[in-house]
Parts: C-alpha cells; structure tokens; sequence
C-alpha cells in the first residue's frame, strides 16, 4: 500500500514542530532553514499552510533532471534526489511547479521531501495532526466526509 | 551542552562587536537565559546606575532548550535595569525571535553603551553589523519591520524592535518580535531605544545541535509532549480559549480586579471573556476570534490571532487596521478591560493591536489609565489634561485615545507613559496607584487569592503574576489544590512556585507548560540537552539560587524590606463582594515565614549563610 502525506492547513497552528523534525531527521540539526517542508504565515488573514512535495506520479522534476539525479523509491513512491549524481544545475527547481524543491548552498545539490524512507517524521512530530500520513488511496477522504456531515 | 557557547559583545557607543566564549561555570549555576543573563549584568552594571543612561546594559538571551524539538522552546528574554521599577527587569517572550538568535549561532547578546545615532543591529549566522536607523527612527514597530523585511528581501528575517512609545520615553515600553510577541514588562523597550537601538534582525541558518544526549532527549520531549496534550488545560482550555480561559473564572472567584482595584467583580466580565471572543458578531457574522496560533515548537498553542469590527468606530475608517493580528490575552483583557470598567472588546483589541504596533505593555498601560479614571472621576485630573475627553470608567472612546496617545506620546499619552505611580505622585494621590515598587498589576486581586499578595509583595520585577503563579494551586489546584483565602502555608507555596519558574524562565521554555509539568518533566528534558547533571534538586537549586542573586541585587540597587508591601487598598479596604466579600490581604500574616524560608534577614536581606549556601 502507497501512503501520502495528508495537509490540512485549517488545523495548523504554525508551531513548526514539523520543521524542525524534518531538519532533525535530514541534518541532525534542528534547523527550520533546512527543513523540506515549510509552513507559510498569512498574517493578515490569521492562516498558517504547511507544504511540501506531493510526490507527483509524473514528477515533473525527476523528468527533467539531465542527468537522472531523482529516481522513484518503489517501496514509498517518494521521488529521492541522489546527492553523489547531482550537478547543482537547478533545472529541477525551474520545472517544479510548486517550487517543492530546492537548491541548497551548503551542499550544492538540491534537496527535497524524500518520506523519510516511509516512516515520515513530520506527522509524527505535528500536534494537530495537521499533517497525516495516510493511505495514498484516502488522501481527502476526511475533508470529503466533513462536508458529508454539513450536506 | 545545548547551549551554543557564544556570547555576542555590542559595544553601542564605539561601534565595536566581539565574540566571546559562554562563561560555562555560570551556565552550570545558573542555566541559561533569565539565570545566566542576570548573573551576566549582575557582575557587569553598578546597581544603582542610571536605566536609561548608558551605564546600564541591555542582554538578550536564549536558554539552553531554546531552538530545540521540546514544546515551547521559541522562548528568550531580556535582562536589564528597569526605569519603571529601579530593579532587575527580566521580560521573557515567545514568537519566533529566540530560536533564530539560537539558529544564527549565539547563547545572547550583550548591548552596552550608547549609540551616538540611531542604529539597528542585523545579525546573519556568524556575520553581525550596527546600520545606521534613520530609515526607521520615529516609526512604529510594524512599519520597522515591514521596511527591513523588504530591504533584505527575506520573509523569514525574524525582528525585534521598540515603537514610538518607547522613542517618547514611556517607561513601560517593551519589545515587541514577530509583530505581536512581546518582551512585555517594566520597560525593557524603554532602555533599547534610550540606546538608540531601534531593532535586532536575526536570520539563523546554522542549526541547533549540541545535543547532549540526543535519543535521551528526543524520548524526554516526546514524553513531555504527551503530558501537555493529555492535560486539561494545556491540552484543551489554553488552544480552545487561550489564557482569556480565566477570565470568567477569576471573576466569579472574586478575584478580577476592577475599576483601579476598587472591586473585585466585574459586572461586563461575560463581555470579554474568552467565550465572547468565540461568539460571531452582528456586523459581518465573524468571531473577534480568528484562529489560535503557536509560538516557535509551542505544542500548546495558546496565541490570539483576532480581528476588530470593521464597523466599530476605532477603526472604521482605518482599514490598515482591518486585518488579522495579536488578539486580547487574559492579563490584557483585565487591564484593559476590567480595570478600566470597560466592557467592549473591540475597543480592547483596537487598545492592544496598538500596544503591538507601538510597542507598550498592555497590563501596565491599562492599569495606568485605569489610576487616570479614577482620579479624573475625583477631580484630580480634568479635560484640560485629557484633551476634552471624559476619562470615566466604562469610556471607551477615553481608553481608544489613551492608546493612540501613549503610542506616539503625544499631549496627556506624556503622563500616561509614566505609569501608575508617577502618574498618581503627580496628581497628588499616591495611595492610588495599585502598583508594587512601581509596577502594575496583573489580573488577579490578592484579597481573593491571598498567596498571590504574598508573589506580588516579593517579586524581584515589581507586581507581577509570572514570578510565582500560586493561582495554579489557589484556583486550579495545581499541582495540589489550596484555599485560595487561607494564608496558612502560602510562604511555603510562593517560595516554590518562585523557584521553579526561575528554572522554567531560564530554560528557554513557557511558564505556561507549568499547567501541566512538574518539575519531574522539566528536569529529563534538560538533562537530557545539557552537560552536568540538571536533576530535580539541581534544578530547584539553581531556581532558588537565582531567585536570591535577583534579590541582592534589588537590595544593592536601594530596594529594602519596605518595598516588600502592597497598595493601602489591598491591605486596608476589604473586598466588597464575592467569596472573598470582608477579606483584605494579610500579607504581614505570610511575610515574615517566607523571609526566614528564604534564609533572609528580618529586613529581606541574606544572611551570611544563604549566601555561602549559594556562593553569592
Ligand atoms: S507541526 Fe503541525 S501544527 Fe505545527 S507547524 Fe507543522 S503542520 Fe502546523
Ligand atoms: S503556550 Fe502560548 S505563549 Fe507559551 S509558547 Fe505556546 S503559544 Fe507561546
């Protein structure tokens, strides 16, 4: 069974627990700089939105890349960047439509959400469970069932 | 270890910025953050120096756990002389600011001097530089921001900065990060800018690390984490309703003050409570509630993220103020509100986005204005002051323009901004300032919680509800229920309360995870993070230790044990209503038990021996 990540905004409170789980887990520092998903403020409207890869079937950034520097991990269906294959040319960040993955100074090479090899540290670290992982079958399934309840 | 190490040295008046080593024999007696900052200034200022001269310093600090994966540890403070209370000052703030400053590789920083000009301090990892303010000297905390965040084209540049209030000179002028946290209490914003320091930009990218035992840790925090979640109030009452969850408690305890202390109900509470906060209004069917929001790692997420009514007539034609910001907290809403005899929340909300775009503490604001409603209703004060207006209790138009004028300090925000005491000194009615060495108080009368009267008389910053918080006990029965109107066993229960938030304050985590931890979750969790041993007893040692270093201090920079009291009003005019109907304070019955607890002397000094004790 294929699991995704499951984003519901409207629970975020914008602790970035998240964040540093991620950098934890991909650095071994808690660094929210480096961390491969964001949470954005709107200030104004009083919102917070993590987000992250989605892991496109059809990933536009692994078709790009010139020299098949992403690949598809079959046991996760995550797209992972192999860091020794990377030239840093950024061609992956151009195609990403949602701007999921990005160039990193530090390392030269890009970098993104890769599930942590299936056992994602984000949910587990977010206290609102804005953030699920979730039978990539039943991704929406709880939004679907809480506009059920109000029709 | 856990903490960085680094310690960074501004020099304000030369210009000069150095690096220097974390005195690491002082982060094991005195942890991090309020601790180790006071132990820093302590052994750096002259007591009895001028606040706003350039004598004294200004430290902002991260604690050990600050920028880490446990709950709550976006925490830092700042450390300093306070103009409003001639003591320490020790703020202590959330939002996102602490973690960056810890991310960009520094324990603190250290501001000494004067700065010939106005400047700001931009700070990149390693990298740090004073530039020249003019851009932003005379605007208000949100346009600094606005403007800094623009000029380095970085969203995530974090920022700390003073408003007007604070360039005017109002002595309870704080610190306000992230737009709306603030380093709130007894004038800390108010010695920044009398260093013509206008603001701190962080951007961190280094990483937190130093992780004594990492898998330790990571098991003590996910721990910790769970107890928050699984508790009442961390885990419902404070994401639900915020700490506006007390509001309608304290009330019915009779314990709200109200109207400058005169009462102790407050007939409009039900007005501003959190559950009104909740209600949808009539002009466009929306909460003054948004949504609640968390500090940097806050599993708790206790924060206001409101609007006003667009149609209210604070902001009707002011649509700058139409979006989302900082909502009313609890100690907020009373000053404001119940202090004031004031019942409508959008004035209130309008009172505190102003607190946060000009950078003053709502508590000592309110509480301030509330002393300006009494003695105008006494005479003492009259339109001419007040520009025409009728500053009654219950105005709301009278509260709307205080704050618009201690914002930029203009015509009577002068006087306002001198706080309570002055203020009261000024009109000639002292024993009308409801103020304990010359700070306001928050939100919860002592003739109903009497342990309280004993916190406020003894706390090292003046009146204050953070330096030992019995109402978690006298109201919440936390971690054990007492009776909030018996004194018997309150010496006892504000010594420990006091020390265990001195440990809390200094850890880089919120006083409001006390809800739910003891000492015995707190302690793994730093144990586990730093070098040493931090078990219980080393904690509440340090805490103890830290609570006396403050103490010399105040007793060095004047304070004696005559400064130990409350207002005539709470010692002498006994509540009028309510549970606590015939009671006064009885502090004199506490005092002397908590001094020989403390190992003080009859006049609140150290003996010989609690100094040995602490190697002070
Ligand atoms: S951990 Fe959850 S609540 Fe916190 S910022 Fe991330 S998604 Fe939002
Ligand atoms: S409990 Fe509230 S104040 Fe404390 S860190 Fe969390 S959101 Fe901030």
């Amino acid at each position: 069974m294929l699991k995704s990540l499951q984003i519901e905004p409207e629970k975020c409170t914008g602790c970035l627990q998240c964040e540093m789980a991620c950098s934890y887990e991909a650095t071994g520092l808690f660094n929210p700089a480096k961390s491969r998903i964001k949470v954005f403020t709107f200030h104004e409207e009083g919102r917070f939105v993590p987000y992250t890869c989605t892991q496109c079937e059809e990933a536009w950034c692994m078709h790009a890349c010139p020299v098949e520097a992403i690949v598809v991990n079959q046991a996760t269906g995550a797209k992972e960047v192999l860091e020794d294959i990377c030239v840093g040319c950024k061609v992956c960040t151009v195609a990403c439509p949602f701007g999921t993955i990005n160039y990193v100074q530090d390392t030269k090479v890009v970098a993104k959400c890769d599930l942590c090899g299936g056992d994602p540290e984000c949910p587990k670290a977010c206290p609102t469970d804005a953030i699920t992982y979730v039978d990539a079958d039943h991704t929406g399934l709880e939004r679907m069932r809480a506009h059920a309840a109000q029709s | 270890m856990a903490w960085t190490k680094n310690v960074l040295r501004i020099n304000l008046t030369d210009g000069s910025i150095s690096k220097e080593p974390l005195n690491m024999e002082w982060a094991n007696d005195y942890l991090g953050q309020r601790g180790l900052a006071t132990k820093y200034l302590v052994e750096e200022i002259d007591p009895n120096c001028d606040a706003l001269g350039p004598d004294n310093k200004l430290i902002m600090t991260t604690g050990p756990l600050t920028g880490t994966m446990v709950s709550t540890g976006g925490r830092y403070s700042v450390v300093t002389k306070s103009p409003l209370t001639g003591v320490l000052a020790c703020s202590n703030s959330g939002g996102f600011i602490g973690n960056e400053l810890k991310n960009a590789g520094w324990d603190m920083i250290i501001f000494e001097g004067k700065s010939p000009k106005p400047v700001y301090l931009y700070i990149e990892n390693e990298k740090a530089e004073l530039v020249p303010a003019d851009e932003i000297w005379g605007k208000s905390v949100w346009e600094a921001d606005e403007y800094l965040h623009k000029k380095y084209q970085d969203p995530l540049l974090r920022i700390a900065a003073v408003g007007r209030s604070a360039e005017a000179g109002c002595l309870y002028s704080g610190i306000i990060n992230d737009l709306h946290r603030a380093a709130g209490r007894s004038g800390v914003g108010t010695v920044m800018a009398s260093k013509n320091l206008k603001a701190v930009a962080i951007r961190g990218t280094r990483g937190v690390g130093n992780i004594q035992d990492s898998a330790a840790f990571m098991k003590a925090t996910t721990e910790a984490k769970k107890v928050l979640a699984e508790n009442a109030v961390t885990g419902e009452g404070l994401p639900a309703l915020g700490t506006q969850v007390l509001m309608n408690v304290i009330n019915e305890m009779g314990a709200l003050p109200t109207r400058n202390m005169k009462e102790v109900q407050f007939e409009g509470a039900g007005d501003i409570s959190g559950e009104a906060m909740l209600e949808p209004r009539e002009s466009d069917g929306k909460p003054n509630l948004t949504t609640n929001a968390a500090c940097f790692g806050c599993t708790i997420a206790c924060g206001r993220i409101s609007t006003i009514d667009r149609t209210h007539f604070t902001i009707e034609n002011k649509p700058e103020y139409w979006g989302n910001s900082g909502g009313l907290e609890f100690e907020a809403a009373f000053a404001l509100g119940s202090d004031c005899g004031v019942n409508d929340m959008d004035v209130m909300t309008y009172a505190q986005f102003l607190c946060n775009e000009d950078g003053y503490d709502p508590i000592s604001f309110g509480c301030t204005v509330a002393a300006a409603m009494e003695l105008f209703e006494l005479g003492a004060i009259t339109t001419k002051e007040t520009d025409g207006i009728e500053f009654k209790f219950g105005s709301a138009e009278a509260l709307a323009k205080a704050a618009e004028w201690v914002a930029t300090g203009e015509g009577f925000g002068k006087d306002l901004g001198l706080g309570s005491k002055r203020l009261c000194e000024k009109y000639g009615h002292p024993d009308l300032s409801m103020t304990v060495k010359g700070q306001e108080f928050p939100a919860y009368d002592p003739r109903g919680i009497q342990g309280m009267g004993l916190a406020y008389a003894t706390s090292n910053r003046g009146a204050c509800h953070l330096r030992g918080y019995t109402v978690a006990s006298e109201v919440l029965g936390i971690p054990v229920k007492t009776d909030p109107l018996e004194t018997d066993g309150k010496a006892e229960l504000v010594k420990a309360f006091q020390d265990g938030s001195a440990v809390v304050d200094s850890a880089g985590i919120c006083a409001f995870t006390t809800f739910a931890w003891s000492m015995e979750d707190i302690a793994p969790q730093i144990d586990a993070a730093c070098e040493g041993d931090w078990s219980v007893d080393k904690c509440m040692e340090v805490g103890e230790r830290i609570w006396n270093l403050e103490r010399d201090f105040n007793n060095a920079a004047g304070m004696t044990a005559a400064d130990d009291t409350l207002p005539k009003r709470l010692l002498k005019d006994a509540a009028n209503v309510g549970p606590a109907k015939g009671r006064v304070n009885d502090l004199g019955k506490m005092l002397p038990e908590y001094y020989e607890l403390r190992g003080w002397t009859a006049d609140g000094k150290l003996t010989d021996e609690t100094r040995a004790r602490f190697g002070l």
